[in-house]
């Protein structure tokens, strides 16, 4: 087959049925995916709350509240039975040492944490991104931010460290302002 | 089209011709992914899927195609490709798309891509295209998961994810960081270089 000439008119329609077929693909795909996305999405939120709080009966994720001076932050009430049983905040943080620190962190009705998990972080490999392990995150468990927190830090990872502790105090206070656990 | 210079254009791109090692192209990802060799196979195999989809395309609808618009025509035809790549991955491959997030848009830009269509896809028939860009894609693979290999071998003591005695728990940090990459790379260049001029390429 010949070649198509570079006229006006050729340019124009070719040009114009390749990006109505690619839009029309796109569109196809999208649908068949879009679904199983959004589901994902709302699986790993499920999940990353009930890592942090109390065992709970009700649907945190359906019920989150963001706080209208900090629609950065949401918050998600745990109940069993009804009665409030504890609370995660989901809070980002760009005070770490390589961009943004997402954190899921879970308080009792006690005003204790009761579980604290990294979403998503950028720190150093080996360094900073220490914070996602065990042994770091599993200090917080039984303290209240409303008292002093007393964390042992990363070596070498100070700013990453101090990151996330003030985190957890700022998530504290936001739940606190915002009626606490309820 | 012989089936010899067939196998030709198909095991050019491993070490004659690669993407990475010698034609230096697709930069951005090689550094950018190859952490462990899970992410640069991840890498490789994903834009494969773009190469060979768009090699075909272009080889089909390239007499179709006005010269003066076959850029802005080709790269339609890719970002198409790789949004679709980029969607299912999401859906059904859905760690190793988060560990790969932020790289699978940049497939667009990738030179390969580009570069395969306007210099073979568009000049060959069909086969040869297909033959191109399978060769080419998995070349790039080779090239990324090797990268990767190295880099998690040394900067993290495991391979696959496997940990290794004695170094997982001394790895040397620095090659899992992105200085790392352009250590690993020159020094797998240097080897590929002496292998080539050992071959008489």
């Amino acid at each position: 087959m010949k070649k198509l000439e570079s006229t006006l008119p050729n340019m124009f329609i070719v040009l114009t049925l390749i990006a109505l077929i690619s839009a029309a693909a796109l569109g196809a795909t999208y649908g068949v995916t879009e679904p199983i996305l959004a589901e994902q999405a709302r699986q790993r939120r499920i999940q990353a709350v009930s890592e942090v709080v109390p065992a709970f009966d009700n649907q945190p994720t359906d019920e989150a509240i963001t706080p209208p001076d900090n629609p950065s932050v949401q918050l998600f009430p745990a109940r069993r039975a009804g009665e409030a049983v504890g609370a995660a905040v989901q809070i980002s943080t760009g005070a770490g040492y390589g961009g943004t620190i997402e954190l899921m962190v879970g308080f009792g009705s006690d005003g204790t944490v009761t579980g604290l998990s990294v979403l998503r972080h950028q720190e150093t490999p080996g360094l900073g991104a220490r914070i996602t392990q065990e042994g770091f995150r599993s200090q917080f468990v039984g303290q209240a931010p409303a008292d002093e927190l007393q964390i042992d830090g990363i070596t070498a990872a100070t700013i990453s460290s101090q990151a996330v502790i003030a985190a957890v105090e700022r998530a504290w206070q936001i739940l606190e302002s915002t009626g606490g656990i309820r | 089209m012989s089936s010899v210079t067939l196998t030709r254009e198909f095991t050019k791109g491993f070490l004659r011709e690669n993407p990475v090692f010698v034609l230096l192209l697709g930069m951005c990802p090689t550094l950018g992914v190859t952490s462990s060799a899970i992410n640069g196979l991840g890498m490789g195999l994903a834009t494969t899927a773009v190469l060979l989809g768009s090699n075909i395309v272009i080889a089909v609808v390239k007499d179709l195609i006005p010269d003066k618009v076959r850029i802005p025509a080709f790269i339609v035809i890719i970002a198409s490709f790789v949004t679709i790549i980029d969607l299912t991955m999401a859906a059904f491959l859905p760690p190793l798309h988060e560990q790969l997030g932020l790289f699978i848009p940049l497939i667009v830009v990738n030179c390969i891509i580009l570069g395969r269509a306007e210099a073979f896809a568009s000049r060959n028939t069909l086969v040869a295209s297909a033959v191109d860009g399978l060769g080419m894609g998995l070349g790039f693979a080779f090239a990324l998961t090797l990268l990767g290999a190295i880099r998690e071998f040394l900067g993290a003591g495991a391979i696959f994810g496997l940990p290794v005695p004695f170094l997982f728990d001394n790895p040397i940090l620095i090659f899992i960081m992105p200085p790392g990459a352009f250590i690993a790379l020159g020094f797998l260049i240097a080897v590929v270089n002496t292998l080539r001029e050992k071959a008489g390429a």
